[in-house]
């Protein structure tokens, strides 16, 4: 079992969910993050262009049993590259191993209960 | 002694108590303009809330100015071309209007200014039937077209004392604030623009949701404390009709709310906040046209009639699939035609008996036939009229958003801002 962990785009949420589920992954935990990575973002206010030093991102949690990481991050890479324009700051995508995964409601354990 | 008093003393004399109120109701008829603005800001996702309301605060600007310049002359003065709109040079820049007092005894600049909100709610409300995928340049000259040849012109035909609806069978057409004027042409045009530009991308397979149902409360309540403005003041008088105009309205307001959330509370279980004032919006829209002539009874019916006929489609908008993304054809067109068409069954009688004085005789009958035949004009001009100007203008200027700018959000492509900083550290 792995725990990946993309931080992405705010605005490419939507084609990231949908590349998701097209690939057969439905089940993902998401956040409003802010971070720094090596984007600029510019935005103005009143004329004063202003980047700020944390900005906002989308952090996506999907567990996933071993022979699905790589359909996971196929997905996630396809639907980012695609609509990306070579800008900097696309994002990454952190996987890690996972020990254990219970199931709240039948108290399954391990690659049955993702 | 002074040329400009003999000058004034051939004009009526200012009537304050009207000039009060008038003045008033062009201030409330403002306060709708930001109110709607939070309205549809709220509606759409959270990359579109500013870009959203910017439409309408664009639409203050654009359609202010354009007003003064062309607007004015165009919808209120006399017939040219054979009636399509009027003009008088006097109007060009308001520069013949400066010491001008109307015979309602208002100043004719409160007259005007006035006037211009009307024309510019309407752009702004078509909006909502294409937001979350329009460049925002597009949208500027796109309202800026359609207000001079759809809504002047229409204005024109309604409201000029020489317009040929204003003059049709006994008494007119009836539209007391603009129920043909305002909210057909923009719900109708407003579904032209939703199906000529499509559907928004991931429409309807992705689940949208409000950013901001809070705004679109607040939203909606503005526009129905400026709607007293919007309806009471088309009397353009301080008295009798002003009264009877601002009871209409209020009783329709809250007879559509409690019918909408009652159909929505049968048919889904449970009634929704917006639910409730979508309720409010149909039955404001529908007393529009009728708030001069129907008694408390004609407009309990028309808000309950206009919830209905707004809810069933909306359903059906569904079925169909266009995206008319805030409903500006469900709310404003059905309940614009609602209220337009069936207002004849609930005149006052004393109306009848003035338009039977007029023409010898006069029926209900014939008064649906007039209203229906000005339906159909608003209708067919404005779907027509919009329908030209889109062909037109998107080979000039591309109106709907790159893929690229819809994702992103249209704060940040056209505007290079984000609407809310609060679930930011810093």
């Amino acid at each position: 079992m792995k725990l990946l962990i993309a931080i992405i785009r705010e605005n490419q949420l939507d084609q990231v969910r949908e590349a998701l589920i097209d690939a057969g992954i439905s089940r993902i935990t998401t956040s409003h993050v802010s971070g720094h990575g090596r984007s600029k973002t510019e935005e103005i206010y009143r004329g004063q262009v202003v980047v700020p030093n944390l900005v906002p991102n989308i952090r996506l949690e999907i567990a996933v049993n071993d022979d699905f990481v790589e359909t996971t991050c196929n997905a996630i890479l396809n639907a980012t590259t695609a609509h990306d324009g070579g800008l900097v700051g696309s994002g990454k995508i952190f996987i890690t191993p996972l020990e254990q995964c219970i199931r709240l409601r039948t108290g399954e354990r391990g690659p049955e209960a993702i | 002694m002074f040329p400009a008093t003999v000058y004034a003393s051939d004009m009526p004399e200012i009537d304050s108590g009207a000039t009060a109120w008038m003045l008033t109701s062009v201030a409330l008829v403002l306060l709708m303009i930001p109110g709607l603005a939070m309205f549809y800001g709220g509606l759409v996702r959270t990359k579109n809330v500013l870009g959203t309301m910017m439409h309408s605060f664009a639409a203050m600007g654009i359609m202010t100015v354009l007003w003064v310049i062309c607007g004015y002359a165009m919808a209120f003065g006399p017939n040219v071309l054979g009636g399509w709109f009027g003009w008088s040079w006097d109007y060009f820049m308001l520069a013949g209007i400066d010491e001008t007092i109307m015979d309602a005894g208002i100043p004719e600049y409160v007259f005007s200014m006035f006037q211009a909100k009307f024309a510019i709610i309407t752009p702004a409300l078509i909006a909502g039937a294409f937001a979350e995928r329009v460049s925002f340049k597009a949208y500027c000259f796109f309202i800026a077209l359609w207000g001079t040849l759809i809504y002047n012109p229409l204005c024109h035909w309604v409201w000029a004392s020489d317009g040929f609806l204003f003059n049709l069978g006994a008494k007119g057409a009836i539209d007391f604030a603009g129920g043909t004027v305002v909210h057909i042409s923009a719900g109708v045009s407003g579904l032209v623009v939703a199906i000529f530009l499509g559907g928004r991308k991931s429409f309807p397979h992705l689940p949208m949701r409000p950013n901001n149902l809070v705004m679109t409360m607040i939203g909606a309540g503005l526009l129905w404390v400026g709607w007293f403005g919007f309806n009471a003041g088309s009397s353009i008088s301080s008295g009798l009709s002003t009264a009877q105009a601002l009871t209409a309205t209020q009783i329709a307001a809250a007879a559509g709310a409690l019918a909408w959330i009652i159909i929505e509370g049968t048919h889904q279980g449970k009634a929704t906040a917006l639910g409730f004032v979508s309720g409010v919006l149909a039955g404001l829209v529908a007393i529009t046209p009728a708030a001069g002539v129907v008694k408390p009874v004609g407009a309990m019916a028309l808000g309950i009639l206009a919830s209905g006929f707004c809810y069933m489609a909306i359903l059906l908008k569904n079925r169909l699939g266009y995206d008319d993304t805030l409903d500006a054809f469900g709310i404003h067109g059905i309940g614009g035609i609602v209220g337009a068409i069936l207002l004849t069954f609930f005149i006052r009688e004393s109306w009848m008996a003035e338009a039977a004085d007029a023409a010898g005789s006069w029926t209900l009958i014939q008064q649906l036939g007039v209203q229906a035949l000005a339906v159909l004009i608003a209708i067919s001009y404005a779907a027509f009229g919009t329908w030209v100007i889109l062909i037109v203008l998107n080979k000039i200027v591309p109106i709907r958003s790159s893929a690229e700018a819809e994702m992103r959000g249209l704060d940040n492509s056209y505007h290079g801002e984000r609407g809310y900083g609060m679930t930011n550290p810093n």
